[in-house]
């Protein structure tokens, strides 16, 4: 029970008139950007994350991270009011979310997902509270190979599970890395990659990377769709709200199972959106009347909202406790951490306790003040959606421009996000992921650093990542979820064989 | 190509006129393109990275060492990209058939070309006084809003980005002559 003590003196942090106000205007600014159409959860993030440059890590990350819980919340009104999913993630809440809207439940299916959005991120919050530090004290244990491996474990896991096509993946990560290795070379000090430029001696960075390639990209693509905003307008009294919870304890296995589905899942890379549909294709199996799903049905709400924030969550807890990101939001706030002047990893634990618990507080209740406060505004937001996307997106760009400007006060950063931007409209165009290429950029050198350290330390025998049980297992996993594809086809097959009598 | 922005005032666009389907260039064709170009980077760096030692010194790998193979690995992707992109019939998962149509393809320019006109206008009037310029006529040419509807709307919006980032936060932005004159 000593997560708890820390965890009141994290609400201790949280609870200072600054802090607090820091946080609802994250909420406020991450509904308003989860609204928006064609922002959502890691570009709103990208986006804001210059305004925090000057505050405190513990501030910084708080405002942050709410504005991560506002865009989750936020990405929901459009998905069921205007049928327009913000992330691909909220894809499967549309089926039901929207029919729902059509037939004039439009409150009932907000409340529904809110609610279960908050019971989610609940649950994978309870998780880290108490998970996320004995997997910190559990990681000081790990040296480079084993830290090398759970890299490995983490790429190999985004082209075994990944939906794209495998080479696009593979390209997407090495990308990443060649881009990440570009500069000074943190071992030897020497320059790679540069080609006499004075400019690329500072490297490629991560965030001016991030906003080029989600801000940037997104604006792109919304003025490419054109988006017919035709939408139904909702305001959620108290008694729908009411008649909502009254119905939760129903469907208690559905929320039980989508959330142990999205904390699975969260915690392994690039599982939000897998999360999402998997919890939803669960309920339909286990429900008695598979064909009242899709046509307005309150489960197709709750199970695949809860599945997708829990994973949201969840995906957190590799970030704090290893210093790896589950997603792609969660590798940006790790970019933030280092530009706090943090070292993220299991030390974080030991060395920032105000920072980590101060966190995981303020994930409680962010949660709860945005739940409260998102069933209060939905009207004002979705009046935000009928502002004309001409003003909305030359302040985008603005902002963006600030971004990556601010970052390493650099002109030359400006013209590296726009780059950025086109490359990743481009990429999103032609179905190549951009979360490797995000996670690749952001772990690189830590990556590189970890293998060299360990080469070093071996003598060059890649047979040290066998060495003992713990790397060993490790390393086999890696390999496993990298030929996934592969070995699911056997084992289908193998079962087959079982199955059918000789 | 270059035809494409005369043919309608590009704020007809968005009002809601017919659309232009014809497609500029179709996915597979990007496809190829974009493959060679990543084959052509991944033998860039990989060549630069041999320079720089991609072998093992007798204190461990060479800085060129993870890079180099890295470039290996990017080269062997992009051209199995290039193979299954010439050889397949279909597309790829997440990949349309068309890769943009000719009234898409007008409305990422008018997004793009000012971006870029407002990226060098900083370098020359400081981002305050660019991105006032950008907002104001971009809601007022691309979006067909009241002039003082989109000169106010921008100058609020500057005004407050002005305050926020230079006196509330502290963080420096590229300044021109107009801030030098009211002494900042």
């Amino acid at each position: 029970m000593e997560a708890l003590g820390y965890l009141l003196q994290g609400f201790g942090v949280l609870f200072t008139f600054h802090n607090l106000t820091l946080m609802m205007l994250g909420l406020v600014l991450g509904i308003f950007v989860g609204v928006l159409p064609g922002l959502g959860g890691p570009n709103g993030v990208a986006i804001l994350l210059p305004l925090t440059f000057a505050m405190d890590p513990t501030s910084a990350i708080v405002m942050l991270s709410c504005i991560y819980w506002g865009a989750l919340f936020g990405g929901a009104i459009t998905s069921i009011l205007f049928n327009i999913p913000g992330e691909a993630w909220s894809v499967a809440t549309t089926f039901d979310g929207y029919p729902m809207a059509q037939q004039g439940r439009a409150a009932e299916a907000l409340t529904a997902a809110f609610t279960s959005s908050f019971i989610g991120s609940l649950v994978a919050v309870l998780l880290i509270t108490f998970l996320a530090p004995r997997v910190a004290d559990f990681a000081l244990r790990f040296g480079p190979p084993e830290f090398f491996a759970v890299y490995l474990l983490t790429f190999c896991s985004f082209v075994g599970l990944g939906r794209e096509a495998k080479h696009k993946i593979v390209i997407s990560l090495s990308l990443g890395f060649l881009l990440a290795g570009i500069g000074m070379d943190t071992v030897s000090g020497q320059l790679r990659m540069t080609f006499g430029s004075s400019e690329l001696l500072r490297g490629v960075n991560f965030l001016v990377a991030v906003i080029g390639l989600f801000g940037i990209s997104e604006i792109l693509l919304t003025m490419e769709e054109r988006l017919a905003l035709r939408g139904h307008t909702a305001s959620i009294s108290l008694r729908v709200v009411w008649e909502v919870w009254k119905s939760l304890p129903r469907y208690w296995a559905t929320l039980l199972r989508s959330s142990a589905i999205g904390c699975w899942l969260g915690i392994t890379p690039g599982g939000a959106i897998a999360a999402s549909f998997m919890g939803y294709n669960m309920a339909r199996r286990f429900a008695r009347d598979k064909e009242s799903f899709g046509k307005g049905r309150i489960e197709g709400v709750f199970a695949p909202e809860t599945a997708a924030h829990a994973a949201g969550t969840a995906a957190l807890l590799p970030m704090l406790a290893l210093g790896i990101p589950g997603s792609g939001t969660a590798a940006i706030l790790l970019g933030g951490l280092m530009v706090w002047g943090l070292n993220p990893g299991p030390l974080l634990f030991i060395e920032q306790k105000d920072f980590v618990w101060g966190l995981i507080a303020s994930m409680y209740l962010g949660n709860i003040v945005g739940l409260i406060l998102v069933l209060a505004t939905v009207p004002v937001f979705a009046a935000v959606l009928r502002v004309p996307f001409a003003a909305i997106a030359p302040m985008i760009v603005v902002s963006c421009a600030i971004g990556a400007f601010a970052i390493q006060n650099a002109m030359f950063d400006i013209w590296m996000m726009l780059a950025f931007g086109i490359i990743g409209y481009v990429f999103k165009k032609l179905g190549y992921p951009l979360a490797p290429l995000t996670l690749a950029l952001v772990l690189g050198s830590r990556a590189e650093d970890a293998f060299r350290l360990t080469m070093i330390g071996s003598g060059g025998h890649l047979g040290v990542f066998w060495s003992n049980p713990l790397v060993g297992t490790i390393t086999t996993l890696a390999l496993v979820l990298l030929f996934w594809p592969l070995v699911g086809r056997l084992l289908e097959g193998a079962s087959r064989l079982v199955a059918r009598p000789a | 190509m270059m035809d494409i922005e005369n043919e309608t005032p590009p704020a007809a666009v968005l009002g809601g006129a017919v659309e232009d389907d014809r497609p500029v260039v179709r996915s597979r064709s990007v496809d190829l393109v974009v493959s060679t170009i990543l084959l052509a980077f991944a033998v860039l760096m990989g060549w630069d990275n041999w320079r720089t030692g991609a072998s093992w010194a007798s204190d461990g790998p060479e800085a060129g060492y993870f890079p180099f193979y890295l470039s290996v690995l990017l080269g062997g992707a992009s051209l199995v990209a290039f193979f299954s992109a010439a050889t397949r019939r279909g597309t790829d998962p997440g990949e349309p058939e068309v890769f943009v149509t000719r009234d898409q393809f007008r409305r990422v320019l008018q997004v793009l070309v000012p971006t870029l006109l407002y990226v060098l206008l900083i370098q020359v009037l400081g981002l305050y006084l660019a991105s006032f310029i950008l907002v104001a006529g971009f809601m007022r040419v691309v979006g067909r809003i009241a002039w003082w509807k989109s000169l106010l709307t921008s100058f609020i919006f500057a005004g407050g980005m002005f305050l926020v980032f230079e006196v509330a936060f502290n963080v420096i932005m590229p300044k021109g002559p107009l801030e030098a004159a009211f002494g900042y």
